[in-house]
């Protein structure tokens, strides 16, 4: 905790810096899909404003306000990290970058990377510069993650990559994949994996975009045809990249349990039914959306709540599957009750909550499904056996 | 607000509750209590009285201890994990609320006598089979310079032992709320004979004269003075619920590692780990809206009523998940008597029911988010 006269020195200097440099347009919240900073080198910004606020807070680190400067960050402290997303939100201002650099590979390079590659990798993603995404699932290793079969073989001057990814999130329009890759076909299953990254540009790699009952395509299928891969590029030790793809994973699980629960098309509960033609007059319905707004405050405040435990220096562990499980489940429930409000008249694909509620069923899917997270609950907090 | 962290204080109170509870007064002490066909232990009342507990809402100055309603819940969610049977919500959380919202000298007195442990009490308010505070019917008529209660009240809870009832009624211009002695002429109290083995009466007012003495604070406005009782004790019933199925949880999650079919211990079964799994994310969500509550009621008590509902209807529908299915994982040892679950599922249904249950509660916190015609 810092002495509180430093924090309220940050907060008006950083109220100034908002002030002067967060453009107008930017100041609309981050409303939409179509609001989002992805970054990369196929970025079209989509004005020179959004193009001007990535640049100014990329200047001074503010994409990744806690990153160490030296890799691109602002080195800001959790207290003085909050205070920024408070000042943030207090003019309403747009998130300058989002992407799975900032949110996965970020923490497991700072977790696990060697400084030459924090050097190298993390301050293009602080710059937006450079667009990553994730190589976990394959063809017959989904919820069996530890089972993939995708491979990187030693050829001495570099890995040869052979293999199939699926689900792998923009994977059309990124820059690097950081991927799961087996090194050691004869050890157990997770003591042979290695967490490798590779520049999409490398000859004999190639994506296919997979068209989801959403009518959107977010996913692909990445495919490594003889792929060379220089020998740095492993993060960690080799052999043990299942550490980092396991702590990566809780990363992943916080960040879908947070946004499932305020998502939903990003409209409340509340407004689906003011705007909807009968209200709440069917008492089934009423039953099943006070059912939902009951369990989504409660989500919200364990959401709050492990903040809270986090900034006070414990940890949140294997309680992310608790909040990934709960708040997916509830996501998907409260889509199926603003369909329900809207009758036929959200049966249409544009200017309705359809597509959020076909994507919502993703929800419990990614990320580890309902399923697995009992199962990560059962035995790890629970200590059930087998 | 605080944190929806426990501070270092709130755990080292726990940890002291649980600690006296477990020798005091571990389920043993409630099956105990029902074998004899008693409903209360003034031994253990004494001793929770000498910690301070029973004064936990009292101020310093009336000889209280004072620590809030984050503390006091804590004391309840202790108490529901081996179904502590005491009159501490009706007392020393409801009674202790209202009378510090007047500050006259009855009200001192009342409430020094809640802190030492001398008086018990029972809060009267529904009339009909479900909570209803605003249907109460029972008149206080005006007779020159006193009143006279005349009416029934249904299901007060601690009302068999009390030594004193609050009661709730309606009055010219509104509804007035009544300090008497429950021995008091022409107050019939009838024992009812209730699942979870506590104390519950029926009591008949007939002409029974009360003073503006025995008026707390002000006549025709009782619910000033009585809603933040209330929401007082629905906070500190959810958090007993909440210990309640903390304790109906770990129960059913140790049968689940001990006993053995099929040659292997039955919680290898993946329908049974999914489901046990379920339970305790289920009981964290809850337990949020919990600490939740009692934050509210401390550090912002005009606007609690939302995290109180909230807080009730999640503890209600947690504690029943939890003892439904601690029941049915048991099997056949669930169901009988010699076994705890029973009365944990026994003790919950009462506790869902008291003070309003789920479809009360989930309403409130509708029409707080949505407006009430909606």
């Amino acid at each position: 905790m810092q002495d509180i006269s430093d924090l309220d020195s940050f907060r008006t200097e950083i109220r100034y810096w908002l002030e002067e440099n967060c453009p107008e347009q930017m100041r609309d919240g981050d409303t939409s899909e179509d609001s989002i900073c992805w970054g990369g080198k196929n970025w079209n910004f989509t004005s020179s404003a959004q193009k001007t606020w990535l640049e100014r807070c990329a200047s001074v680190g503010l994409t990744v306000p806690t990153w160490p400067k030296a890799y691109g960050g602002a080195g800001l402290s959790r207290d003085q990290e909050k205070i920024f997303h408070e000042e943030m939100a207090r003019i309403n201002a747009r998130t300058p970058l989002q992407s799975f650099g900032i949110w996965m590979l970020g923490p497991a390079l700072l977790q696990f990377g060697s400084h030459e590659q924090k050097l190298e990798y993390l301050p293009p993603i602080a710059r937006g510069e450079i667009r990553w995404c994730q190589g976990y699932s394959e063809p017959g290793a989904g919820s069996d993650l530890a089972g993939v079969q995708s491979k990187a073989e030693d050829q001495g001057e570099h890995w040869l990559v052979n293999g199939q990814k699926i689900w792998t999130s923009y994977a059309d329009k990124a820059d690097w994949i950081f991927a799961l890759l087996r090194t050691d076909r004869d050890a157990p299953k997770h003591k042979g994996i290695s967490f490798i990254l590779i520049d999409m540009s490398t000859p004999g790699v190639s994506t296919r975009p997979i068209r989801l009952i959403s009518g959107a395509s977010p996913f692909c299928e990445t495919f490594f045809d003889n792929v060379e891969v220089p020998k740095t590029q492993v993060v960690g030790t080799i052999n043990r990249g299942w550490d980092v793809a396991k702590y990566l994973l809780t990363h992943e699980r916080e960040m879908i349990s947070a946004g499932g629960a305020l998502m939903g098309g990003g409209r409340s509960l509340g407004e689906v039914i003011a705007s909807s033609e009968t209200g709440l007059s069917d008492p089934v319905l009423r039953a099943d959306a006070m059912r939902a707004e009951v369990d989504g405050l409660a989500v919200n405040l364990t959401i709050e709540r492990y903040k809270d435990q986090v900034e006070g220096g414990g940890s949140v562990g294997d309680a992310s599957a608790m909040l990934k499980y709960m708040g997916t489940e509830l996501n998907k429930r409260r889509l199926e009750v603003m369909m329900s409000a809207g009758g036929s008249d959200a049966l249409n694909w544009v200017d309705t909550d359809a597509p959020s509620w076909l994507r919502s069923k993703a929800n419990s899917i990614e990320g580890g499904t309902s399923e697995v997270m009992l199962s990560i609950i059962s035995k790890r907090v629970l200590g059930l056996p087998g | 607000m605080t944190t929806l962290v426990r501070t270092e204080e709130e755990t080292l109170l726990a940890d002291a509750a649980r600690g006296f509870l477990d020798e005091a007064a571990p389920i043993t002490h409630l099956r105990g209590l029902r074998d004899e066909g008693r409903t209360h232990d003034p031994a253990l009342w004494k001793a929770m009285a000498d910690m301070g507990w029973t004064g936990v809402l009292v101020p310093e100055a009336a000889g209280g201890s004072d620590m809030g309603h984050a503390a006091a819940n804590i004391l309840a969610e202790e108490m529901g994990r081996t179904l502590v049977t005491s009159p501490f919500i009706s007392t020393a959380v409801i009674a202790a609320t209202a009378l510090r919202q007047v500050s006259d000298d009855r009200a001192n007195a009342a409430l020094r006598q809640i802190a030492d442990g001398s008086v018990t009490y029972a809060l009267a308010v529904d009339e009909g089979a479900k909570f209803a505070p605003d249907a109460v019917e029972l008149q206080a008529s005006q007779e020159g310079n006193g009143f006279k209660l005349s009416g029934s009240k249904r299901f007060v809870v601690d009302a068999g032992q009390a030594d004193r009832l609050l009661v709730l009624a309606r009055s010219q211009d509104g509804l007035t709320l009544f300090d008497i002695p429950s021995d008091r002429a022409g107050i019939t109290r009838t024992a009812r004979s209730v699942i979870d083995s506590r104390d519950a009466a029926d009591i008949e007012f007939d002409a029974v004269e009360a003073t503006g003495d025995d008026v707390v604070g002000n006549i025709d406005d009782g619910l000033t003075v009585l809603k933040p009782a209330l929401e007082a004790g629905q906070a500190a019933l959810a958090a007993e619920l909440t210990g309640l199925a903390a304790g109906a949880f770990g129960r059913t999650v140790e049968y689940l590692k001990e006993r053995k079919q099929f040659g292997v211990q039955i919680g290898m079964f993946q329908a049974l780990q999914h489901r046990a799994a379920h339970m305790w994310c289920e009981s964290e969500v809850t337990a949020s809206a919990v600490l939740h509550a009692g934050r509210k009621l401390d550090e912002d008590p005009q606007n609690a009523t939302l995290a109180v509902s909230l807080a009730k209807a999640r503890a209600t529908d947690t504690a029943q998940l939890t003892v439904r299915e601690g029941v049915q994982m048991h099997g056949g040892i669930g169901m009988t008597d010699a076994f705890d679950m029973g009365f944990y599922m026994k003790r919950a249904r009462v506790a869902a029911e008291w003070l309003g249950d789920y479809g009360h509660h989930a309403a409130v916190v509708a029409n707080l988010r949505w407006g009430a015609e909606a």
